[in-house]
This record gives structure tokens, sequence and C-alpha cells, in this order.
């Protein structure tokens, strides 16, 4: 079983795969499960979070009226102007906006690794869809690549904003989507591991700080960033950029910013932008009105 | 290693908006329903910590009667959760408690019909895992990941051993177990 990155690049030379077989071959012995059935069940992942960028494209509102609808506005935007950050950067935006929008009106989403951090992972996927054509089978692939790297990281630091901060939820969903990014544009192991180190290395020290204690301010637009950090990423690991500290030393510091990181900055809403008077005046608002 | 699985870390399927207040809570809901072994007619649901304060914003309320009327984590009847509970005859009410538990997410849950009642305590641990912490007075930890039996008795000699003779017979192993005493019978 690979416990850190270079394991897992280890065993992708060693036995000439991609990171995404290794991570299934892991899940066959791990579970006992055939190939098909775990194929089949990372399918039907894909297909819940294809649904839930469509829907999202729609436009759906939350519960509490804090956020949805930008996906709408920014699809529109792509569609009608040219934006100045590309087309691409954008659709993967609309699309990685419109999961976390759908998971803020309670719809059905994939937690990737969590609910709050869903939108990075199908929003680069769904956005280079239509730049790589991938096959159906490439799209559970990278979602193997993806979770590989995911498992890293949970076993090594965190993936739970009330354990690390946001760094452990988006930066952790932001990086695994750029590995697969990479994997699934043709780009080596190595490149992977450098497109997740250089896309957590910006990440690190980002604070747990929902407004109210909802997962929609900043969430929705933390997801935003992230997947166009994640693309940003690829590409430089792409065109052979490497980070000088490598990938494992990364989540490692990741790891010892989450345990010193002050609890109030940990998904408590109790500092950061919960404790702006905006973000007060919010949360007063929505639990005022909740309370009748 | 916590995680093993690549489905720890791609999913669960839920409905949204957090895996720890939505997904979480409506786990509790449901191992309650199936420790309880039927539909109650009558829940009190005492929240507590984080679970008090953004219930509903989270969804956290629907959530748990959505488990106590058996859906899993990613059905969309969550959502109308209430209507449903109505539509079988279920009372619910929750009650916000101002005192502190051990854990953040913390929910008491009051369920019962006219043939009994129990009382368990559920927590919330993140990523949509839960765990049972006490059942009737007794502590436990019942997470759901692996089959478990509960056998509540009186606490006479050999009770144990006539439940593990059973599991033998059948040739299955105990991979963990836990043994609570509330209070000693006392021997004339």
């Amino acid at each position: 079983m690979f416990r850190s990155v270079s394991d897992l690049i280890q065993i992708t030379k060693e036995r000439n795969i991609p990171i995404s077989e290794v991570m299934i071959e892991q899940e066959i012995e791990e579970s006992g499960k055939s190939r098909e059935d775990i194929f089949a069940e990372m399918e039907r992942n894909l297909d819940v979070m294809e649904k839930a960028v469509e829907d999202g494209l729609k436009g759906v509102k939350s519960r509490s009226g804090l956020t949805g609808g930008d996906a709408v506005l920014i699809n529109q935007y792509r569609e009608e102007k040219q934006p100045l950050s590309g087309d691409l950067i954008l659709d993967v935006v609309s699309k990685a906006v419109s999961t976390n929008e759908v998971n803020a009106a309670m719809g059905t989403i994939c937690a990737t690794p969590t609910a709050g951090s869903a939108g990075c992972v199908p929003g680069v996927l769904f956005g280079l869809k239509d730049r790589l054509n991938p096959t159906r089978e490439e799209m559970v692939r990278f979602l193997f690549t993806a979770g590989a790297f995911g498992q890293v990281i949970a076993n090594n630091a965190s993936i739970s904003g009330a354990a690390g901060g946001c760094q452990a939820e988006v930066g952790s969903a932001a990086g695994m989507a750029s590995a697969a990014a990479v994997e699934m544009a043709g780009g080596t192991p190595e490149q992977s591991s450098e497109a997740m180190a250089i896309t957590l290395k910006n990440m690190l020290g980002l604070v747990c700080d929902p407004v109210a204690g909802l997962v929609e301010v900043p969430c929705v637009k933390r997801n935003a960033m992230g997947s166009s950090q994640a693309i940003v990423s690829a590409d430089l690991a792409l065109a052979g950029v490497t980070s000088r500290i490598p990938c494992d030393e990364v989540i490692g510091a990741m790891y010892q910013i989450g345990q010193k990181m002050s609890s109030t900055l940990k998904e408590t809403a109790e500092g950061g932008l919960a404790a702006t008077p905006t973000g007060k005046a919010l949360a007063a608002k929505i639990f005022g009105s909740a309370a009748e | 290693m916590k995680f093993r699985s690549v489905f720890d870390i791609i999913g669960p399927v839920m409905i949204g908006p957090s895996s720890s207040h939505t997904a979480g809570a409506a786990r509790i809901g449901k191992m309650a329903r199936q420790l309880f072994g039927r539909q109650p007619k009558w829940a009190k649901i005492y929240l507590y910590g984080s679970f008090a304060k953004t219930y509903k914003g989270h969804g956290t309320d629907v959530a748990i009667i959505g488990g106590l009327l058996d859906y899993d984590t990613y059905d969309d009847r969550i959502k109308d959760a209430f209507r449903f509970a109505q539509e079988a005859g279920m009372d619910v009410e929750f009650i916000e408690e101002e005192g502190s538990s051990d854990h953040p997410n913390t929910a008491r849950i009051k369920i019962g019909d006219d043939n009994g009642d129990f009382e368990l305590v559920g927590i919330s641990i993140g990523g949509g895992k839960a765990e049972i912490t006490e059942l009737n007075g007794f502590e436990l930890r019942l997470s759901g990941g692996s089959p478990a039996i509960l056998v509540m008795h009186n606490d006479r000699y050999g009770a144990i051993a006539s439940v593990t003779k059973v599991l033998a017979e059948r040739e299955i192993n105990i991979g963990h177990m836990e043994v609570f005493v509330k209070s000693k019978v006392k021997t004339p």
C-alpha cells in the first residue's frame, strides 16, 4: 500500500503503469471487490458529478439565500464576451461553482474529498472534457488518480476543515484535480506530483472561516479559485516546471500549519470572514429568520 | 492508515451541504432507526454544540428525520423529510440544547411507539462518518461500518458465552467486542 506520493511514483515507475491503475489495483486488494464493480462504483460517482454540474448551470438557490446563480452568470458572460482569463478557465470555474451551488442548495453531490470542496475535481474534469475529448473510461480514471493523491493527504495530513483549515479541503481538492489533469493531458506521474505540489504550496495557510458556519461563503468561490489554480498548476507542470520542495514535504508542511492554526479559524465560524461585521450581520439575519 | 478506500476520498454521494452536518446526521438517524428496528411513531431530537447552532442552515434536522425514515445519505427525499415524516405518522420535535457536549456535532435522539422507546446519542465525526456513543445510558462505540450485534441482557452468568457459541456455530469471528455493566444483579 502506498503511503506517500514518492511511494506512488515509485510503483508507477517499477510497473510502468499510470497512477490511476495503482489506485485501482490497491482498491481491488483492500476491498476484495472485482475491477468491474470498483469501476462501476466510480462511474456512478462520475454520473452524480455530471448531473450536479448540469443542475447548477440551470440556476439554484440555497436555503439561506447566501449563494446560488453565479454559475449561470459566469456561463452567460463566457458565451457573450471574451473572458480575460480564457474560455477554458472560466468553463472550469463555472462548473466548479455550479457543483458547490447545488451542494449549498441541498442537491445531490459527490464529496471530493468533502462536500465543501466538492466543486474543484468535477469542475476541472468536465471543463477539460471538451478540450481533451476523453473516453468515459479516461474520465473515471481521472477520479482514481485524484483519489490516490487525496488518500495520501488524508493519511499524512487532513482533508477536514475542522482539523486542518480550508487548505485541507479546497487545497486538497485543487491539488488532486491538478494532478489528475496532468495524467489526462498525457503528462508523467512525476509531473502529476509536481502539479499537486505547486497547487498545495499556494493553498498553505488557507483558513476555514465560513459565514454563519454554513458551507456557502466563502466556500463556493474558493472552489472557483481552487479549480482555476488546478488548471494553471497542471500547465506549469506539463511545461516542465518543478517544485523545489517535494510534494510529500509540502503535505507535511500543510499538516504542521493545520496543527498550529487557531481553532477560531477551523470551521467554528468564530474568526476570519465569519467574524467580519458583514459576516456577523448575515449570520444574525439568517438565524434570526430561521428561528421563527 | 485511517483512509484505506478510494471511495473515502471520492465519495460519499450525498445530499448537501455538509458532509459532517448533513450526511453524518442522516447516518445517525438511520442507525437509530435500524437499532429501533421499526418506524418510530415519535421522535425527540436534542441538538448540541455546532449541531444546535447551525442545524437549520445545514439541513441537519431534515437529515436526521430522513435517517429515521430509513433514507440513505443520497436520498433526495431528505429535503422534504418533514412532510414524509407526517405521511409516515411520525411526530418530530427538535430541542436546541445550551449545554456542552464532548463532541461539537452531537445529537441525542429519543424515539418510540406504543410498544416501547429508547434513547441514544450519536456524533458526526467528519467526512460523513458517524458513531453511536450511548444507548439507553450504556456507553458504546458503534460506527455502522462493520456488521455488528448489539445484545441487551440481564447481568447473568454465561450470557456472553451463549452469544459467542452461536457465532462460533455459524463460523463467524468477532473482530471487536465491548461489554458494559450498568448495575450488578444482587445475589440473595
